[in-house]
């Protein structure tokens, strides 16, 4: 793609294109230093290890259903604030990417405020240093990310298709599921994406709120930090594992989107109109 | 201007009178500059790294040492031990380094960064934290052994974690931990909120935690000492500044404050 697109075709200034490239480069350069540090000798021995591979099924599992947690609760939160006009919205909004600006130490103690054994429900949930805090902390850091992209995407649509298809009698949930869900599945992928990414990265929540025992909630992160004390080269290790399972979900979620983006993106109404004509008829 | 000029006097009396509560409280009975143990005044910045631990300790005593020495300013960065030989060993520049425990003061002079002998200055015991009140009526070690008590610790990989696993070997307690924490700090707020029914952290801890946890009696504990061993840095920019320093928390000033923070004797 990239050798294809000239500089001078695009009309955009050259010093632009040079403080784009020196914005890549500040992402990438510390991640190639990293991989200079690896200790590919025991590379395999490192990140084999039952602490290595209890701590990355752990994080898989768990990031897996906090994406799952994040798209039952998130695609209608999406719908509401998308649609539904109401008193409060931009309030209710900002309270809904609340976790996307809280530190995430901070998150993990209004969890505790909330679920904790003296919390507001009074310890009803026994969740405490088991692998479902794991997920609610996840799931709880992660969420905007869905809700912010899915309401986007279905602000960008538009009304028009599901109006058309109640006049021609669909009920609401047939509208939601089979014309306005299947416009926005773009942004649905790119949203799950980044939630997963997001659950599989959380660090400080889990840390406050459920712990770290090996295969119960010492998720990745957490297990690298914790092998920084006395093992920098296993933390590296893990460190380049976690890097690539993010790259291989990025790539494989792309590669699975790609067409299914190419459609509405363009945001032109032609494009954009043919498309989900035909993809809510079957 | 004369205003300003009353003000800067008021303030300048108010530090005055602070100075002289300090070194009263300090109970030295000797003036402030004659505290100085070094022959030369000290001046300019001491950069001190120091264990995690000490922050409150060492923020008092680095207050007290800049009083004791007119134009010095004492920079603290603490940390994780570990973490701090990791910066130092990258470069960073510093003066002073205390760390929390032996292994990782062993580190830094391998990785050849210290300069001269490391001092041993105090020690920490292991103590057993609950929450206020004991809801779990934790009697003692033997005690955190039950299968229904939650108890959190720090893993094995840090200072306090392997202390912990030494007293379960010494007295063949295994304990069934519901979280082992990377730091001493993560298993004192699981205990202060009442998650955790036990905790093991350091007497220190317990003692600067204050009302938000008690302890229970942990005789067993006596056995498996912590050492805190200082040391100047050999990229150091003040070398009189760093050997001030240690001469200082070494001495009786330091002796004190450490004393009264729970720390032991070395």
């Amino acid at each position: 793609m990239t050798p294809r697109r000239a500089p001078a075709s695009t009309g955009i200034p050259g010093w632009v294109l040079v403080v784009a490239a020196l914005g890549a480069l500040f992402v990438l350069l510390p991640v190639v230093a990293m991989v200079t540090r690896v200790d590919w000798t025991h590379f395999v021995a490192l990140i084999t290890s039952p602490s290595s591979v209890d701590a990355l099924l752990l994080s898989l599992r768990t990031s897996v259903a906090a994406t799952a947690g994040c798209l039952v609760l998130g695609i209608p939160m999406a719908v509401v604030l998308a649609r539904v006009p109401f008193r409060g919205r931009g309030l209710v909004r900002a309270i809904v990417l609340l976790p996307l600006v809280l530190p995430p130490v901070v998150g993990g103690i209004a969890l505790l405020a909330l679920y904790g054994r003296r919390g507001l429900l009074d310890g009803a949930l026994p969740i405490a240093f088991s692998t479902p805090a794991v997920v609610i902390a996840q799931t709880f850091v992660a969420l905007p990310f869905l809700v912010l992209s899915l309401e986007g995407a279905l602000r960008t649509t538009g009304q028009r298709y599901e109006a058309v298809a109640a006049t021609l009698g669909a009920r609401p949930s047939a509208v939601l599921f089979r014309v306005t869900l299947p416009l926005v599945t773009p942004a649905i992928v790119s949203g799950s994406i980044l939630s997963f990414a997001r659950a599989l990265g959380e660090f400080g929540a889990t840390l406050t709120f459920a712990g770290s025992l090996q295969g119960t909630t010492r998720t990745l992160p957490l297990e690298i930090y914790l092998q920084r004390e006395t093992d920098p080269d296993t933390a590296v290790a893990l460190s380049l594992v976690l890097i690539a399972v993010a790259i291989a979900v990025v790539a494989v979620a792309h590669g699975a989107g790609e067409p299914l983006r190419r459609r509405p993106r363009p945001g032109t109404a032609p494009r954009g109109a043919s498309r989900p004509a035909a993809g809510a008829t079957p | 201007m004369r205003t300003r000029t009353g003000v800067v006097a008021s303030m300048l009396a108010a530090v005055a009178l602070a100075v002289a509560g300090c070194s009263a409280g300090a109970g030295t009975g000797t003036d402030t500059p004659t505290q100085t143990p070094t022959k030369h005044a000290v001046t300019g910045t001491v950069t001190v790294f120091a264990a995690a631990s000490l922050t409150k300790t060492f923020t008092q005593l680095g207050a007290d040492f800049e009083k004791a020495n007119p134009g010095s300013t004492v920079s603290f960065s603490f940390g994780g031990s570990s973490d701090l030989v990791t910066q130092l060993g990258a470069g960073a520049p510093a003066d002073v380094f205390a760390s929390a425990d032996q292994k990782n003061m062993d580190k830094a002079v391998s990785a050849g960064v210290v300069s001269g002998e490391p001092v041993d200055f105090a020690t920490n015991v292991l103590a057993i934290a609950v929450p206020p009140g004991n809801p779990a009526h934790v009697t003692g070690w033997k005690d955190l052994a039950k299968p229904d008590l939650k108890v959190v610790v720090c893993a094995p990989q840090v200072p306090c974690g392997a202390a912990t696993a030494t007293v379960e070997s010494k007295t063949g307690v295994t304990l069934k931990p519901v979280s082992q924490e990377s730091a001493v700090t993560d298993v004192l707020g699981k205990v202060s909120s009442g998650e955790a029914d036990a905790g093991i952290v350091y007497a220190t801890d317990v003692k600067g935690a204050g009302k938000s946890v008690d302890s229970v009696p942990f005789p067993e504990a006596k056995d498996v000492v912590n050492t805190y061993p200082i040391a100047e840095i050999k990229q150091g920019q003040n070398f009189t500044g760093g050997a001030a320093f240690i001469a200082y928390v070494t001495g009786p000033a330091g002796r004190k404050a450490l004393e009264a923070a729970g720390f032991g004797k070395p």
